[in-house]
């Protein structure tokens, strides 16, 4: 790893204020340290968020479930408030890598970096998630653009995570056995008016089921969407799965999920 | 007193290694050292046209940088494959020179050219960087199957072939075939694994401009070997000249037997520029230099007749050498393989035929089990589809063709001196209640799930070797170990061994055996290895050898240490030396029953002298001193046997399998701690399902290698398991005093056929390679419902 300036501002005004084209975010790093070691990135200032106090937390109000950008996946995965109001996304979270990843590991970081085979995207789908940043307030649909490629500028970083609270909901996952990111993910939600399906993992970006989601909004059981043919183009074909084989598994987990809700 | 062998010690090296406080060679920092990093081809094959270090040179904290240019002119030997193999029509094989720095042409990606060093490790990262190499990118041979086609990508190597070998009789096979009323036949590919041992390699060179003396610490199995082939072939240092310590080192697997570049290179190098050199590979290093294991492409048949007799047994295969032979790249795939290819059965004839190829990936080498995994799944795939195609249950034609009379003359070359096969497979039939399958196959297909058992019986020959047996099939060593036992006059024993434990438990077992020889505590006792200024000499462990050659040399010395003492403890209580018992750690004058302990005894070793009524205790013709040692050379291989089943259950919709039930019966003769033969074993197992369902390294057609890290080679993990089940029979090995058998192969030799067994078995018989992964056994799902179909 080549050296750098490692600053661990307190509040987002000074983090927003050293960030320039040769820097980096760190929130958790689970991503951003390997890609540093491994030398395929490189950074002059990394500018750790960690001590950024109002960043880390789980609001919950009647409507929606609030987390902070800097909040760890195990936090998630423990926190009484999120098993209550959406115990999928406490699921989820509790699935992501091993303990240590869930003990460094956070939801700003992992939007952020927008891994084709990150869980959370999948989730900020489903769930109508609006992303807050020191600048604006960004729905989900526009914050994921493409393959690790979000909205978000220079000097713009996630503050919280805002996710509607749906009637039910379920994430299932097939894991890579190696990394074991998802090969594919299904984020299944239904809120009162439609259903979201979200898939994470099948394409370059994550995506909601336009088809799933329209069958399942007007009759929500497994038997709407049997036999039901996922279509494999435009699927990532890899040495871990072929396209053919990822479009099973997506009408697979999709009515795995919604038999679990 | 009760015998410490056969009990459940705990491990002595538990107390540092769980504190943390384990030393391995990247703990090692010498005052003033420099660090060092390599240049490495990214291309597969290339000529190298030039080297230009100029940048390098002026970069920031660089002290130097080398290339294959100066280590030719310095005339430093390269790297060395230990055995000869002869090809059928008697012709030596073929092996390309393998220098320690590439000069004219690369082979494989991550083949070192250069080096820097730089006062930090940044300096000399950024030092690499600024080395400009002009290559030549060539067509790569990747494919071992096409390598015999493919352009030849070493001088005076045709077809890429390092030899052509043959094992057995063609002719009498042949009359075998005529006669059966079946033949059997398998395509199998046999998967190239990356060994991953959790420490990378590294080495810390330091050389004494003073004495001249240059001190190696690395990452090996065998430190008194490196010396040997660092100094003979390497022409590094004189071997008085040259120190190798192997410390604590975290898991071989077979990976760290060989000399490699990066130590040849960095011990030439601290001499050249007088400065201690640090050397740490980085995880992708270590997938792309350390030897790699497997990769066969077999074909194989046996011939049977309708009651389930085996005839007759012929496989022909291709080994993948990768770029270079290596220490034991050329007898991975022939001495070790071929002789263990019949199995546990009684075949009257039989040949094994392997075609060794160069291509260009890593050099390809023994890992754990070398050439026994690749036998046992070859013969028990056979035996499975036998079974199937024949309708007889796959343990009863087990039976029908194991030798129940020992010693059994194995078809081809061993003579396996004791065993029971049968008690073996009935234990692990009972164990793995193997009458009750069927119904637990029925639970299983009510909830929409396919269930198979797997059975494989395996044999292996290891504790290697005996020096006349081995140099005979084209060993350039004697296998033979040595230990010293140092009796100190307070009464502290030190027992230095050869063998080297990078995980095996050696402080442990052998200060077991010792202290049992000795009759005094395990306390009393430290086992020192790993440091060529400490021991005499040795041949290091791999191919389960440390108990039974190793272990062996050091029951010998501690049987001198016991006679000595009888002579000495004679002496002092004036009886004939006859008379003299020793038990638990006393020499006793039977007549009078005055007795020494072994520690007055030792004690008095080193007062040889006389005053007032003080006698000297050293008889006549002995010297003082108690310190004895042994080199022990075994008089047979060891040949540890067993029968393994598996259960798996697979989900038709994704392709997953679950391991369901292991269980493992094995004798391994007497067992010293059933506690670290467990562990041993759990090992071995996990490796094999790691082999049968999860790892497998892929190289692109360029030779890339694809699978260069965690995220996307497969390593086998605690939730890819069951509770392993493990028994024992026993029989005792008839070729060493404490009748033990090697035990830390078998796991992996008997797993990978067994696991495969049970998928292929859920599958209804449909053949699958491995690694069975979701998406492969998905797609057999798919093909098994389709022809359901049809046939309703």
């Amino acid at each position: 790893m080549k050296s750098f300036n490692y600053h661990a501002p307190k509040d987002v005004k000074d983090a927003s204020k050293l960030a320039s084209s040769s820097s980096a975010f760190l929130a958790g790093g689970m991503t951003t340290i390997p890609s540093m070691k491994l030398g395929l990135a490189s950074y002059k200032d990394v500018i750790d968020l960690k001590n950024i106090k109002k960043l880390s937390g789980i609001k919950v109000s009647g409507k929606t479930v609030t987390i902070g950008a800097t909040t760890k996946h195990a936090e998630v995965a423990a926190s009484k408030d999120v098993m209550k109001a959406i115990p999928a996304l406490a699921k989820l979270a509790g699935n992501i890598g091993d303990a240590q990843v869930r003990n460094r590991g956070t939801i700003g970081g992992s939007i952020s970096n927008n891994d084709p085979s990150a869980c959370y995207p999948s989730a900020c789908m489903a769930l109508n998630a609006v992303i807050h940043t020191n600048k604006r307030k960004i729905e989900a649909e526009k914050f994921f653009t493409g393959m690790f490629e979000t909205a978000l500028k220079s000097g713009e970083l996630v503050e919280a995570v805002e996710f509607e609270i749906p009637e039910k909901a379920d994430y299932q996952k097939h894991p890579n056995p190696a990394s074991r990111y998802a090969i594919i993910g299904v984020f299944v939600a239904k809120h009162k008016k439609d259903v979201n399906v979200a898939v994470t993992g099948a394409k370059s970006c994550v995506y909601i089921d336009k088809d799933l989601s329209k069958k399942l909004s007007s009759n929500f059981s497994v038997s709407a969407i049997e036999g039901m043919d996922v279509k494999s183009s435009g699927m990532n074909s890899d040495m871990h799965a072929s396209a053919e084989y990822r479009a099973n598994l997506v009408s697979l987990y999709a009515k795995k999920a919604v038999e679990a809700c | 007193m009760a015998s410490l062998v056969g009990s459940r010690v705990e491990r002595k090296e538990d107390t540092r290694f769980l504190q943390g406080k384990g030393r391995y060679t990247a703990d090692i920092n010498i005052a003033n050292q420099t660090y060092a990093v390599f240049v490495r081809s990214p291309h597969a094959r290339a000529k190298i046209k030039s080297v230009d270090t100029s940048k390098a040179l002026k970069s920031s904290g660089v002290v130097g940088v080398l290339t294959g240019k100066e280590i030719a002119e310095d005339k430093i030997g390269g790297l060395i494959a230990g055995w000869a193999i002869r090809s059928e029509d008697g012709s030596e094989m073929k092996v390309p020179a393998n220098p320690p720095l590439a000069k004219d042409v690369a082979n494989f990606v991550g083949e070192p050219i250069a080096v820097v060093f730089a006062e930090t490790l940044d300096e000399a990262k950024e030092g690499a960087e600024k080395v400009k190499v002009d290559y030549k990118v060539l067509k790569a041979v990747v494919d071992p199957a096409e390598a015999m086609k493919s352009e030849a990508i070493h001088d005076g190597v045709d077809k890429n072939l390092c030899y052509d070998w043959l094992l057995g009789d063609r002719k009498a096979v042949d009359e075998a075939f005529a006669k059966a009323d079946k033949i059997i036949k398998v395509d199998l590919i046999n998967n190239r694994l990356v060994p991953n041992a959790m420490e990378p390699r590294a080495c810390v060179v330091d050389y004494n401009t003073a004495s001249e003396e240059i001190t190696l610490y690395t990452t090996s199995q065998n430190p008194h070997l490196s010396r040997l082939v660092m100094s003979a072939f390497g022409g590094v240092a004189p071997e008085n000249k040259l120190r190798v310590v192997a410390p604590d080192v975290g898991g071989g697997f077979g990976s760290k037997i060989n000399v490699y570049n990066e130590e040849i290179v960095c011990s030439w190098a601290s001499k050249k520029i007088e400065r201690p050199i640090k050397w740490v590979a980085e995880r992708t290093e270590s997938f792309l230099t350390d030897t790699h294991g497997r990769d066969h492409v077999t074909h194989a048949e046996l011939a049977v007749s309708n009651d389930g007799k085996f005839l007759g047994f012929k496989n022909e295969t291709i080994a993948n050498l990768g770029a270079y032979a290596r220490v034991f790249g050329t007898v991975t795939p022939t001495y070790l393989f071929g002789p263990c290819a019949t199995g546990v059965y009684v075949i009257p004839a039989a040949y094994s035929n392997v075609k060794a190829v160069y291509t260009n990936t890593a050099p390809v080498d023994a890992y754990r089990g070398a050439g026994r995994p690749e036998a046992t799944y070859t013969i028990e795939r056979l035996v499975e589809k036998a079974a199937m195609e024949l309708g007889m249950d796959k343990t009863e034609i087990r039976m029908k063709n194991f030798p129940t009379q020992f010693p059994f003359k194995q078809t081809l070359v061993h003579t396996v001196d004791s065993g029971d096969y049968v008690a073996g497979l009935e234990k692990a039939k009972q164990m793995a209640d193997y009458a009750g399958f069927e119904a637990r196959r029925k639970k299983s297909e009510a909830n929409g799930k396919l269930r198979g058992i797997g059975v494989s019986s395996y044999f292996e020959a290891c504790g290697i070797a005996p020096s006349a047996a081995v140099m005979s099939l084209g060993c350039g060593v004697g296998l033979w170990e040595s230990a010293e036992v140092r009796f100190n006059p307070t009464g502290q024993i030190s027992v230095f061994t050869g063998a080297h434990s990078h995980g095996q438990s050696h402080d442990t077992t052998f200060a077991q055996i010792a202290a049992d020889e000795l009759g005094v505590p395990m306390e009393n006792i430290d086992v020192v290895h790993g440091d060529t200024d400490k021991g005499t000499f040795g041949m290091g462990t791999y191919g389960s050898r440390s108990l039974t050659v190793g272990g062996i040399a050091i029951v010998n010395a501690c049987k001198k240490i016991v006679a000595k003492g009888k002579r000495v403890a004679a002496k002092m209580l004036e009886v004939n030396e006859d008379e003299i018992e020793f038990k638990d750690g006393e020499f006793v004058a039977l007549k009078s029953n005055k007795k020494k302990t072994i520690g007055e005894v030792a004690f008095a070793c080193y007062l040889p002298g006389q005053r007032d009524e003080m006698k000297s205790p050293i008889p006549e013709g002995d010297e003082p001193g108690l310190i004895e040692s042994s080199f022990f050379d075994p008089a047979n291989f060891s040949f540890p046997a067993g029968s393994h089943i598996c259960e798996v259950e697979i989900d038709p919709d994704t392709g997953n399998v679950k391991v369901e039930k292991y269980t493992a019966v094995d004798d391994f003769g007497r067992i010293v701690n059933p506690m670290i033969v467990e562990g041993q074993v759990h090992g071995g197992i996990a490796q094999g399902i790691g082999q049968a369902l999860h790892e497998n390294t892929q190289y692109d057609e360029t030779g890339q290698l694809m699978t260069a890290s965690y995220m996307d080679y497969t390593m086998p993990r605690a939730d890819n398991f069951p509770e392993f089940n493990l028994g024992f029979t026993c029989t005792h090995a008839t070729s060493n005093p404490l009748g033990v058998k090697g035990c830390g192969e078998a796991g992996a030799i008997a797993s990978p056929p067994t696991v495969m067994n049970a998928v292929i078995d859920a599958l209804g018989g449909q053949e699958i390679s491995m690694p069975a992964t979701a998406e492969k056994v998905w797609k057999a799902c798919k093909t098994m419902k389709k022809s359901n179909a049809k046939a309703a």
